[in-house]
């Protein structure tokens, strides 16, 4: 076996011990519709290539690599941004819905469902079925709508419809199993476009796909930049993680690139309120897939906390459960007020305000050491969303 | 023999099985609710094992679940509520629940302690058939527990066949596409996927469940199926009024004729 095939998913769907299709039998025909169906779709040339005419005039694709210069110089390396905030609705978060949209056009559906925490795939995937013209409902949690209130009525004005989940704790986990109920309720002419590279096989392994055309991009960009077509270190945030399996995609069996993932610790790992799942984190069952999750002893789901709604998940993708599991990427826990002013410090030496999910990624810089080394941070998201956090925060 | 084979060697028709949430409306009720059951005349008792994510359930059954856990309910201390269980109630008993909490309560333990306490069968809708057949299959039959598998009107006849091998006791049968909650009828759809069922001729009995709410749509489902199961429009009445005598009324006003 090659070292690639460890990182893919198998043909069950599992990532060495975790993945799976942990559905009930009445999504079961969804769930194997798309199994069996979305490589074929993926790969017709037709396909691909409205997928790829998409990507660049629609969403703006390539984004840039840019070559940091002062933070370059600050930290004595030579650290690359790919500016995924300069995409379409501002986050990566698109890359993953236009081929979404895309499946879901080939397998004749006719109505979109999706879940969001911070509005970010909400938007991204309001703004696909604008683009089509496909009836688009969200399930956000009650209490994100109130945190993320720009974003409802972005939505809004793109003409989705946005329900909200009363359930349990009314925020990104529940409008997940919000949509997932819709989904049972409405078998036949509803695709659910799930946000990260979470939920029953084959999700995991489709955002990741559509999500791979970042890392796709780096390894061109840095071969004209540098003359090679790979760093020694790529640095992403995991939420779910879909910015950062996009990121390390194709470098998964390069095993001279360091790959580093940013999970958001909150007030701290030793703290209640936390939602950095590999360090607090068990193996166990989430939204369809076996995974690290954070739980009681009971095996109930515990509600996470960040300042980002974007990582406020209690879980993350299999394929990072692997990677943790396996050392092949190493997970840093970032907490609210490291974040905080890693996104200031980029403000100030780089004139770009990141998305606070993004500005964990960027705190990495001052846990590892970095020096002479090519870095290539992915810049998942625009700040913009995030005045409200910024300002509130307060201290620039 | 497992309780729920003797049920079916007894009774072909009309057999109530009905399901509430452990632990509600107040912690220490779930025994008490299962006697009260037996006492009105069901046939097989459904208990279900409170979740923080239950994605098959409606409004009705989440807030029992999430009512028992705020309360402080979980899977080791029902293990305990029902360490009697035996001395107290002779018909079947199935525990019904999602595959997480019996993964972490320890899948093996899970079973010996079904066992000791005399649980007949399990219900785990996100637990799939592939990986109960690799995984999970041998402990259950190790320890005679039947794990009961639902078929809904999306699957496929082959799927509805395989199901039918790998079934003990019952199967459940849901009754559309839909998560559970009470609905007041059952539409023509749903009979054509009763009758479609029924022509099969499977050699396991069955169930129907979701959105069995009174004696209408149980006599309705009764005649397409060896008996129906009774969830949310259960919970409901525990809502409204848990007394043994409330519980005896409610069961009454379904079976009796
Ligand atoms: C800008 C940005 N980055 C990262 C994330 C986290 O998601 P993921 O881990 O799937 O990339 C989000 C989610 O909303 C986001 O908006």
């Amino acid at each position: 076996m090659t070292s690639q095939e460890n990182y893919k998913v198998n043909s069950n769907g599992y990532y060495g011990k975790y993945g799976g299709a942990y559905v009930p039998e009445m999504l079961l025909p969804n769930i194997f519709e798309l199994q069996e169906n979305y490589l074929e779709i993926m790969n017709k040339s037709s396909f691909k290539k409205e997928f790829h005419y998409l990507l660049r005039d629609y969403v703006g694709r390539p984004t840039p690599l840019y070559l940091a210069h002062r933070m370059s110089e600050k930290y004595q390396a030579q650290i690359f941004l790919k500016r995924e905030d300069l995409c379409h609705t501002g986050a990566h978060k698109v890359n993953n819905t236009i081929g979404q949209i895309l499946l879901a056009k080939s397998l004749h559906k006719k109505k979109i469902i999706a879940e969001t925490g911070a509005g970010q795939h909400g938007v991204a995937t309001a703004t696909v079925c604008a683009l089509m013209g496909m009836e688009c409902i969200i399930y956000m949690g009650a209490v994100d709508m109130v945190r993320q209130r720009p974003n409802v009525e972005r939505m809004k004005i793109l003409g989705a419809e946005i329900r909200a989940a009363q359930s349990g704790s009314k925020t990104l986990k529940d409008a997940t199993n919000e949509a997932m109920r819709h989904w049972i309720n409405h078998p036949t002419d509803t695709h659910y476009i799930i946000g990260s590279v979470v939920g029953p096989h084959p999700y995991p392994d489709l955002v990741a796909r559509f999500q791979s055309v970042i890392s796709e991009e780096i390894k061109f960009q840095l071969n004209e930049q540098i003359g090679r077509d790979y760093p020694d270190m790529v640095i992403a945030c995991v939420g779910g993680g879909s910015n950062a399996a996009g990121a390390f995609y194709h470098y998964l069996d390069r095993s001279e690139v360091q790959l580093v993932a940013a999970e958001a610790a909150g007030l701290g790992i030793d703290h209640k309120k936390s939602a950095a799942t590999t360090f607090l984190g068990t193996e166990g069952i989430l939204h369809g897939s076996k995974t690290l999750l954070m739980q009681t002893p009971d095996g109930q789901v515990t509600e996470p906390y960040s300042i980002s709604a974007g990582l406020d998940y209690p879980g993350i993708g299999p394929l990072h459960a692997h990677l943790f599991d396996s050392e092949r990427a190493f997970f840093c826990a970032v907490t609210d007020e490291e974040a905080m002013h890693a996104g200031i410090a980029l403000s100030r030496l780089e004139g770009i305000i990141p998305a606070i999910e993004t500005a964990h990624a960027i705190s990495v810089l001052e846990k590892i050491e970095i020096k002479d080394k090519v870095v290539v941070i992915n810049v998942s998201g625009r700040g913009d969303k995030d005045l409200d956090t910024y300002i509130t925060w307060g201290k620039y | 023999m497992n309780r729920i084979n003797e049920v079916f060697l007894k009774k072909k028709k009309r057999v109530l099985n009905i399901y509430f949430t452990a632990g509600y409306p107040k912690i220490d009720d779930t025994l008490r609710i299962a006697r009260a059951l037996e006492a009105a005349g069901v046939d097989i008792i459904e208990i279900g094992i409170p979740y923080s994510d239950p994605i098959a359930d409606g409004p009705t059954i989440q807030d029992s679940s999430q009512n028992a856990l705020d309360a402080g309910m979980s899977l080791k201390l029902l293990m305990r509520q029902l360490q009697d269980l035996r001395k107290y109630v002779n018909i079947p008993v199935i525990l019904m629940g999602y595959i997480n909490p019996v993964l972490q309560y320890g899948f093996t333990e899970f079973c010996q302690n079904c066992k000791k306490v005399g649980i007949d069968g399990v219900i785990l809708p996100d637990l799939p058939m592939q990986e109960y057949i690799e995984i999970y299959q041998q402990t259950f039959e190790k320890y005679g527990i039947y794990n009961i598998f639902l078929i809904t009107p999306q699957t496929s006849k082959q799927r509805v066949l395989q199901i039918n091998e790998a079934s003990k006791g019952f199967i459940y049968m849901v009754s559309s596409a839909s998560i559970t909650g009470a609905k007041q009828e059952i539409s023509q759809e749903q009979i054509d996927y009763f009758e479609c069922i029924q022509k099969m001729n499977l050699s396991v009995e069955r169930l129907i469940g979701f959105g069995i709410s009174n004696k209408e749509t149980f006599d309705n489902a009764c005649q397409y199926a060896s008996g129906a199961i009774i969830g949310s429009a259960f919970i409901n009445q525990l809502k409204k009024n848990n007394s043994d005598e409330a519980i005896s009324s409610f069961v009454g006003s379904i079976i009796n004729p």
